[in-house]
């Protein structure tokens, strides 16, 4: 795990930088793994604009919103194998975008390579065990295990 | 502003932009991006609840039906909508890298597709919010 980072206009350990230029857009790796996470960011980004902005609007808006989310509704959703993989690639994307921006914020405020590695690892844990409990779930579900209180 | 941040600044450790364009759509990104990673964390426990049936997970979506909870809510799905905005202006520049020179006029579009959709948001939220007092 590499704990420094290339970027085009920083000189690193507190050296004076210099100026940058404004007028060329954020900074952007120079190559390697922090470039294809970069890359990785806004694709993803993408996709979840549908994914998770479609997601939330879908749950929250539209007649009453989370209030009509119970075991019948969700059951009914997942009925739909469109939804059931809708919601799992939601997930998967949405926990690597999201994981990778917490490890992004360690990089500028957990300057300890030591604390940054354990910040990061308990992020990496919790991140895979919620994919994997995640995907069970999302797979596995079959609402006739629970018939229907006559 | 700009110059009195810049000279305020000391250190520019974790603020980049010193206040420049695009300083504070950067820290509301991080703040929004936070907010729902660790609720999304809340969210794959709360829904894979559903695997141990209809009692142990109508018990758990019976928490998010209250107003107090509705208002927190709210502001999930207004840090969604900026996150999402803000994202796509960011992806937008960097694709385009041309878009920089205009990075006023495309900063103020997507302050004010967000604050538009997030008045229409508010808005529907709200009610849900009344409806249930």
């Amino acid at each position: 795990m590499a704990t420094t980072i290339e970027r085009s206009t920083t000189s690193g350990d507190g050296a004076p930088r210099p100026p940058r230029d404004y007028t060329r857009g954020s900074e952007r790796p120079v190559g390697g793994f922090e470039l294809w996470m970069w890359l990785f960011m806004r694709i993803s980004g993408i996709v979840l604009l549908v994914l998770a902005l479609g997601h939330t609007l879908i749950m929250h808006l539209p007649s009453g919103g989370v209030d009509r989310v119970d075991f019948g509704f969700v059951a009914t959703r997942w009925a739909s194998p469109f939804w059931r993989s809708w919601d799992w690639m939601l997930l998967t994307l949405a926990l690597i975008h999201g994981i990778n921006g917490l490890r992004n914020i360690t990089l500028d405020y957990v300057r300890k390579p030591g604390t940054r590695f354990a910040a990061n690892m308990v992020f990496y844990v919790l991140g895979f065990t919620l994919f994997v409990l995640g995907t069970i779930i999302v797979v596995t579900f079959d609402p006739s295990n629970w018939p229907p209180v006559a | 502003m700009a110059s009195r941040l810049r000279k305020k600044q000391k250190d520019d450790f974790g603020t980049a932009y010193r206040g420049h364009e695009g300083q504070w759509s950067w820290m509301f990104h991080r703040i929004t991006g936070v907010a729902v990673i660790l609720f999304l964390f809340a969210h794959v426990v709360d829904t894979a609840v559903i695997g141990w049936g209809p009692e142990a997970y109508d018990r758990v979506t019976e928490a998010y039906k209250n107003p107090a909870v509705h208002v927190l809510e709210l502001g999930l799905v207004l840090a969604v909508l900026y996150h999402s905005i803000n994202g796509m202006k960011v992806t937008l520049i960097d694709f385009f890298p041309s878009l920089a020179g205009h990075i006023k006029v495309v900063g103020r579009t997507s302050a004010i597709v967000f604050v538009v959709s997030a008045a229409i948001v508010t808005g529907i939220m709200t009610k849900q919010i009344i409806d249930l007092l």
